[in-house]
């Protein structure tokens, strides 16, 4: 997949003030465009129901967008270095299980080691990934593809056909999601954490902004001595970590685990980011914009039924979207393109 | 226009070339992935014929190709796809809507044989949409296809609903999974080969295929070098489209269920399959021998593992290491290789 | 050059694919007559029959790691205990129409002699059985049946009607028998649900019942995050909801942990059929009154006896023969091969600890 991107013009976040600039400009038109539609859904739906926008649906979308979001983020920083991984839902189901486990097996344990503990069970599925990916040279889309299935599996035969239930778990685990500061829930307040750090890490620190440069170009990346694949492998673990909060807080909320928890995920994910404007070979791209684009995807799926919809349309509304999204983002960047060539030299 | 331009992989992965015509033909065919997937297929055979109860039977290899007979179909085009350096994702999501569109022409009351070709045209039609987003408007392919897999996906759903058509003719569905008079083997494999035999050919000894090879190489430069790789790829979208409705048609006989869910998740399963024979995710590396290799060792792993009692969360552990596996040793040995290379001058 | 040698491909690739089309040209139509590939179960009953030893009983569930199975089969391995069988439980980790096949492929030719499945699909796993009992298994269905030509007999875990009309007193009791209510059922063609929701549907027009209003039907899908939202979207939907009715056990116990969470609590009354250890939370902390369910366990044990007593020819699965069912006596075969296990059992505050599953 390396042709098309070859032919693409990425525009990078080092490089020529003016490619900084217009590379700026186009994602904030991007993300504005995002919130633009999300807020005319949300108009839309409250117009055809108003309960649509009542503290309790509110909040509940909140809740909803929560673990989608928070993937959405580390999925963004994994793809902004040109990579992918697959293994996010696999992932998550593992450390919700894991996090279940804990509480049914030592019930003694405080309730912040445990969910420690299930965020340690996505760093090291991370690091896995991160390690032959970025040491062992394997492509991130045959890594991730291949821990897909192996992570399920383990989740499988651990769980061997047994189930958690809310019985097992402690009350006050469970509640996490009705505390709320102002009505917002605290998952969603986390979630929020999680997008302020990572958007901050990636805009302010020279490390995070590396994660652009590799993503453009490893090979020139690698010649202005940028540490490649340490780079690489940093984002794989963060994103392991991040589905692995994703995995405790999804046992907090749903209270019923099982081993096929999280199955089918990793493309939701990807679409999210994809959505919000990450461009699918690297290099470009924010976490508020992936955070944006998982708030629409769950926002369309809270919609849908209130317009009275016929269900079955969401998902190839959701197609629809992607196709649309990715072309905006090519559009945008043509644009960009024939200005830069028109004024200052091309960037990176 | 060689196909063996080694380009460095997007994830940084700068190899240095191979030095050509060191090592004997021999040598070098038995070094390649399609030889020592084909020896993994043969041992694991073996393996399971001894071990095994009731795998080297008739009528077990007769289930085994029914089993990964969808698989093997899309597999063809896929690897093409593939080899030119693109994917398609959405082919799973093809198949399904192919299989609701088939049920609801059924209720209609279209005859079946109309039906069947009113489906392919269908899937070249799915194909094209693809194609054309990614040659025409330049997007890329995984992308796209995430976006066509859920929209086809959708569409299956909007068609025929969570309803099932099942009251298919049984001189089809029986006949879907019939076996060659006097053998144990499914007519499905006589067409598996067959269309096997025209890409293989198409792939490995038309100018044609040799031109995928370079546009997966190196897009731009095949394209200075006159190959119209926009057409070449749109082409192989709409094979990819056709080939997954034609598997779509198989698929709803031979469960005799149209249904909107039908192959759902398989084009992980397709991919992985033709990532294990050998073709490299990046383009430019591969061959069709090695994609039916992987296709057929997946599915001979998985029944004999099935016939052991072994149960199905093994199945995917196992289907999961082999494919990192796969694609982890070859690196290594290659990096060895290199370094000693590198340490003592080739005499 | 190129461009015909592009076409030569293309065009192979096409007639290859029309050879399929045109390989049985005349023109098959839905409403063409056509024959059955089911063959009826012949021969005569035994009563005396010895059930022998070593006989291979496999449970196929619709999935592996599905806990209603994994309880429900405990009781599977329980009746082969008994019977001095083999006892084996395989499955798909995914419980899709078509995954099943391979299984029961794998089954017949490691020549199980009894084969209890709940199909996932009641047509695309139609052919695969009949092809294993042409080998020389016998096949019966629990929980969900498939079409009566492909299985010797159908374990029933209630009939239809008990389970609607258990649900229905249920609700009717529980909101003062007036008001709006609505269904949260499992996917739309879940063949067992529809029919509960059609009875369900017919006992509400009822005159008893004549205050109670259907006003709306969600699917979860069996999808506990989907069951949760459309609990949430029935609600915001419906302001005047007395009560919901879900007729499945991950609809029940994820629309129960919305209720619990939300402002509506002790608003809106919940039952439907559910398991105890999953509505144990719920019960206790006042979110749901009562709900029903049949034992699992026992329809998979009654599955192993029937199983084993057709293979050992003391059944033939007609209507009218008679077996004996261990620990739960002697059951009667129905019409249609159907073997009912018994009525309901509604689980509340004073009998929920009695249960385990």
């Amino acid at each position: 997949m390396t042709g098309v991107s070859a032919t693409q013009a990425p525009v990078a976040e080092h490089g020529g003030n003016g490619a900084v600039r217009t590379g700026r400009r186009i994602r904030q038109v991007r993300e504005l465009g995002i919130l633009l539609a999300l807020v005319l859904l949300v108009a839309i739906t409250t117009l055809t129901n108003p309960n649509f926008l009542s503290s309790q649906s509110v909040r509940d979308l909140l809740l909803g967008a929560t673990l989608l979001t928070i993937l959405a983020v580390g999925q963004s920083m994994v793809i902004i270095t040109r990579n992918v991984d697959l293994s996010v839902g696999s992932t998550l189901g593992l450390s919700a299980f894991a996090t279940g486990t804990l509480f049914v097996s030592l019930p003694a344990l405080p309730i912040p080691v445990v969910a420690l503990a299930g965020v340690l069970v996505g760093t090291v599925c991370g690091a896995v990934n991160g390690a032959l990916v970025a040491a062992a040279r394997v492509p991130a889309l045959v890594v991730t593809l291949g821990t897909l299935y192996a992570f399920r599996g383990i989740g499988h035969w651990w769980a061997a056909g047994e189930q958690i239930n809310a019985a097992d778990m402690p009350d006050t685990f469970l509640g996490l999601g009705r505390v709320a500061v102002l009505n917002i829930p605290a998952p969603a307040l986390i979630a929020l954490a999680v997008v302020l750090t990572a958007g901050w890490y990636l805009g302010s620190y020279r490390s995070g902004r590396e994660l652009y440069a590799v993503g453009s170009d490893p090979q020139a990346a690698r010649l202005v001595g940028i540490p490649v694949d340490r780079r690489v492998f940093f984002p794989f673990v963060v994103n392991g970590s991040l589905a692995g909060l994703a995995g405790v807080l999804y046992a907090a909320r749903f209270g019923t685990l099982d081993a096929t928890v999280g199955t089918g995920l990793e493309l939701e994910v990807v679409a999210a980011a994809v959505v919000g404007g990450v461009a699918i070979f690297g290099g470009s791209g924010t976490v508020y914009g992936a955070a944006l684009g998982a708030m629409l995807l769950t926002t369309i799926g809270a919609a849908l039924p209130m317009l009275r919809v016929d269900p079955f349309w969401q998902q190839a509304v959701v197609g629809l979207l992607i196709i649309v999204a990715i072309g905006l983002d090519r559009l945008l960047v043509l644009r960009a393109a024939r200005r830069l060539r028109g004024g200052e030299s091309r960037g990176a | 226009m060689a196909p063996d331009v080694t380009t460095p992989p997007a994830g940084g992965t700068a190899l240095p070339p191979r030095p050509a015509g060191q090592r004997s033909v021999l040598q070098r065919v038995l070094a390649t992935r399609e030889s020592s997937v084909i020896g993994a297929l043969l041992v694991s055979i073996l393996a399971a014929s001894l071990l095994v109860d009731g795998f080297a039977s008739g009528r077990n290899s007769g289930f085994l190709i029914l089993d990964i007979a969808a698989i093997a179909l899309i597999a063809l085009p896929m690897t093409l796809v593939i080899v030119t350096g693109e994917i398609d994702l959405s082919v799973a999501s093809t198949l399904g809507l192919t299989s609701a569109v088939m049920g609801q022409l059924w209720v209609i009351g279209l005859p079946l044989e109309t039906i069947a070709v009113l489906c392919l045209v269908l899937g070249a039609l799915l194909g094209a949409v693809n194609g054309l987003l990614v040659t025409v408007a330049g997007l890329p392919s995984l992308a796209v296809t995430i976006g066509t897999m859920a929209m086809y996906r959708g569409l299956a759903y909007v068609i025929l609903g969570d309803q099932a058509v099942a009251d298919f003719p049984f001189s089809w569905t029986g006949g879907a999974t019939a076996r060659l008079s006097g053998t144990p083997i499914p007519w499905i494999a006589l067409l598996i080969i067959v269309l096997a035999v025209v890409f293989g050919l198409l792939l490995h000894a038309t100018p044609f295929g040799r031109s995928l090879y370079a546009i997966g190489s190196n897009d731009e430069a095949a394209r200075f070098s006159g190959i119209p790789v926009l057409r070449t790829k749109l082409v192989l979208f709409i094979a990819s489209g056709t080939v997954a409705s034609l598997a779509g048609v198989f698929w709803t006989l031979q469960y005799g269920s149209a249904r909107a869910d039908n192959a759902f998740g398989l084009e992980l399963s397709v991919v992985a399959a033709v990532l294990l024979g050998g073709v490299s995710i990046f383009g430019g590396k591969g061959a069709l021998l090695g994609v039916l290799g992987g296709v057929l060792l997946l599915g001979t792993i998985r029944n004999a593992l099935q016939l052991a009692d072994v149960s199905s969360d093994m199945l995917s552990i196992v289907t999961g290491t082999l494919l990192v596996v796969s694609v982890v040793l070859p690196n290594a040995i290659e990096r060895v290789r290199a370094r000693r290379r590198t340490a003592e001058p080739p005499s | 050059m190129l461009r015909t040698r592009t076409h030569y491909g293309l065009t192979a690739a096409t007639l290859a694919g029309l050879m399929l089309v045109t390989a049985a040209c005349g023109g098959t139509t839905r409403g063409d007559a056509d024959d059955s590939g089911g063959a009826e179960a012949a021969g005569e009953a035994d009563p005396n029959a010895e059930i022998p030893e070593g006989l291979a009983i496999s449970y196929l569930p619709k999935q592996l790691n599905n806990p209603y199975f994994t309880y429900a089969n405990t009781g599977g391995e329980e009746a082969a205990e008994e019977l001095k069988g083999e006892y084996k439980e395989v499955g798909p980790s995914e419980a899709n129409a078509s995954s099943q096949v391979s299984y029961i492929n794998t089954l017949s030719q490691q020549g199980s002699d009894v084969i209890v499945i709940a199909a996932n699909d009641p047509d695309a796993v139609c052919s695969s059985l009949q092809q294993a009992q042409q080998a020389g298994s016998v096949i019966v269905t629990y929980d969900s049946d498939t079409g009566k030509d492909c299985r010797d007999v159908f374990i029933n875990q209630a009939t239809a009607e008990d389970i609607a009309t258990t649900q229905v007193e249920m609700i009717a009791e529980q909101i003062g028998g007036e008001g709006e209510i609505a269904f949260l059922s499992a996917t739309p063609n879940a063949t067992n649900q529809n029919a509960w929701l059609e009875l369900m549907e017919e006992e509400l027009a009822k005159d008893e019942y004549a205050d109670i209003e259907v006003v709306d039907t969600v699917y979860g899908n069996d999808d506990d995050q989907k069951s949760f939202n459309e609990m949430q979207g029935l609600l915001q939907t419906h302001p005047d909801l007395k009560g919901v009715v879900s007729p499945t056990t991950v609809g029940l116990a994820a629309a129960a942990r919305y209720l619990s969470s939300s402002d509506y609590k002790g608003d809106v009354t919940l039952t439907g059929l559910g398991t105890p250890n999953q509505m144990k939370e719920y019960v206790e902390d006042g979110t749901v009154e009562e709900f029903a369910l049949w034992d699992p366990k026992n329809m998979a044990y009654l599955a192993g006896y029937a199983g084993a007593s057709l293979s050992a020819g003391r059944i033939t699965g007609a209507e009218g023969e008679t077996f004996e069912a261990g620990r739960l006596g002697e059951y009667e075969v129905g019409a249609d091969g159907e073997i009912v296990l018994g009525p309901p059992t509604v689980f509340n505050e004073d009998n929920i600890d009695d249960y385990d599953f």
